[in-house]
């Protein structure tokens, strides 16, 4: 059985502007919606695709949070996920912990291959797909924007600051994925009802073997510094000769 | 006493821009004491480039053929063994960084400070989450190693220092992980300053509508001595490359000057720019977000108003 783990997480929708709770203690979410991260749903689709090709046989979807997180399992279900496993917890769970559980998890279902989204969109970490990589020592193709699976081998082309890189890597591993990876599918009517008659199996972290402990202590939280704005110019000489007065041009 | 180890990204023959800005990062850590660390397949010219850096006490070079082209996997194992006896240890916040540092991160079984924008104490930090609409201060547990990517925005690069850094060899029996094979690189590197370090940076939006059209930029900012970048819209669509894209999920930077065309300003894109000295932007829409931010601001068509720019840069003002 060849299988791709997609760890999906539960963040605040991209589109919902975040305000800073006025004591500081944190952001408000109450109410607002809720979506997949969308990197997750980047993973997801490129999961689809392999499993599409006839590369794989099974794609796993896991969430690590509160009960609330089967709203997202369910919408991946829905994408085409075969079976997903919520591990579900109310306390704060940092990447390494993420990793650590996700790591036990590949172990027990075998996995040949994790795809995760670069980041998450609400504490723009940037750590779990390492992480799981480091524990499961194993290789990692970040930022990617391109993967095909050869036999034994993946190749991923990766995003990286000078441009465009290409790495070989030895399966199993972990892929993290950029923007331009693909254009993730939407979810169709009939594919929701369908999602419902799909597993979807509920566990604690203990089982996992792991004690969520909080490494980094977030002691308070402050809006961003505004910056003010500035002056209006009605047309290129104004601009320029406000340039010029700035010693920019 | 806070010992701190910086990994130094380099392009083979010398440091990383970011570097000298994670020294200027590691130096505001009270009672630092400063070592950079150079993983190459030939270190020499790539060392003696790090212990010019002001503010560097040490130079250590592990030297491994794997090191040829940097691979996460290859680094982390003796970066993480390096690690030992380090209170701190810091990468950049460029993919090389954000891809090398958590994975030495868990090896250590450490949490990571991603993006560290401002240092309050020696295990107090802020970071910036939700695409820089928050700012959060963490703090790590007392004792426990600090593993932390820099955001370079954030800091003002360290000079050239008068006396250079002693380089030493460093004894590492951690072997690299042959799992993963570098390939190629394929990169569109031209004559322009680079993006994260240019101190003037013209950028496009989806305004600009084609490729072809990004032309008119690149004429400007080869004018003006500036890199050029993009707005996602402007990536997605075919316009402009990846390695263009400013913003959240793009390059954080932080230019004296950056001027804004066709970009309406999604707080994504705005997250990329915020620490801009002077933000210019020009848009035809009089609604568009940028101009909350902008410093300067012009509403108007920028297919007239770029040649123009560029037409009277030409004449002494």
């Amino acid at each position: 059985m060849k299988r791709i783990l997609v760890p999906i997480k539960r963040v605040v929708d991209y589109n919902v502007r975040i305000r800073v709770k006025p004591d500081g203690s944190g952001v408000i979410t109450d109410g607002v919606k809720m979506s997949i991260n969308p990197f997750d749903e980047i993973a997801l689709e490129e999961a689809l695709r392999i499993k599409e090709k006839g590369l794989a046989d099974e794609v796993l979807a896991v969430s690590i949070g509160p009960a609330d997180c089967q709203q997202q399992l369910r919408t991946a279900l829905a994408m085409g996920a075969d079976r997903a496993i919520l591990v579900q917890t109310d306390a704060v769970v940092e990447p390494l912990d993420v990793a650590r559980m996700l790591r036990t998890i590949c172990d027990r279902e075998s996995v040949f291959l994790a795809i995760l989204g670069k980041q998450a969109i609400d504490d723009d970490c940037s750590q779990t797909g390492q992480m799981l990589a480091a524990l499961w020592g194993r290789p990692q193709a970040t930022f990617a924007s391109k993967v095909e699976i050869d036999g034994a081998v993946a190749r991923v082309t990766r995003e990286v600051d000078a441009g465009l890189e290409t790495l070989e890597i030895d399966l199993p591993a972990v892929i993290t994925t950029d923007l331009r990876l693909n254009e993730p599918r939407y979810v169709k009517l009939p594919d929701i009802m369908k999602a419902k008659k799909k597993p979807l199996d509920t566990v604690d972290t203990a089982s996992l073997g792991v004690t969520p402990v909080e490494r980094l202590k977030a002691v308070k939280f402050d809006p961003p510094p505004q910056r003010t704005k500035g002056i209006m110019v009605k047309d290129a000489q104004e601009l320029v000769d406000a340039l010029r007065r700035k010693g920019l041009a | 006493m806070n010992r701190i180890l910086i990994v130094a990204e380099h392009d083979g023959a010398r440091v990383n821009p970011a570097i000298a800005k994670c020294v200027t990062c590691a130096r505001a850590i009270p009672d630092a004491e400063v070592t950079l660390a150079v993983f190459a397949a030939d270190p020499a010219t790539v060392a003696a480039s790090a212990a010019a850096i002001a503010g560097v006490d040490r130079v250590v070079t592990v030297t491994h053929a794997a090191h040829a082209n940097p691979l996460a996997a290859a680094i982390a194992p003796q970066l993480a063994e390096l690690a030992a006896g380090y209170s701190h240890v810091f990468g950049p916040s460029t993919t090389f960084g954000k891809d090398l540092m958590p994975r030495v991160a868990a090896l250590l079984d450490s949490a990571q400070v991603s993006d560290l924008m401002a240092v309050e104490s020696a295990t107090r930090f802020r970071r910036p989450i939700y695409a820089s609409n928050a700012i959060v201060t963490v703090e790590s547990s007392a004792g426990a190693k600090v593993v932390a990517t820099v955001r370079i925005a954030s800091f003002e690069a360290a000079g050239v220092s008068v006396a250079p850094a002693p380089i030493e060899a460093a004894v590492v029996s951690a072997t690299p992980d042959t799992h993963t094979r570098f390939v190629s690189v394929s990169s569109a590197r031209s004559d322009r300053p680079d993006l994260q370090t240019a101190a003037k940076v013209v950028s496009g939006g989806r305004a600009l509508a084609s490729a072809e059209n990004f032309g008119i930029l690149f004429k400007l900012a080869d004018k003006m001595g500036a890199a050029v970048g993009a707005s996602r819209a402007a990536v997605d669509a075919g316009y402009a490359a990846n390695d263009m894209q400013v913003g959240q999920t793009g390059k954080i930077i932080a230019p004296q000057l950056y001027l804004a065309f066709g970009i309406s300003g999604a707080i994504q894109h705005l997250t990329g720019i915020k620490d801009a000295r002077t933000i210019v932007a020009v848009n035809k829409d009089p609604e568009a977000p940028i101009f909350e931010v902008a410093d300067i601001g012009l509403v108007g068509d920028l297919f007239q108003v770029v040649p123009e720019i560029e037409r009277l840069l030409d004449r002494p003002g």
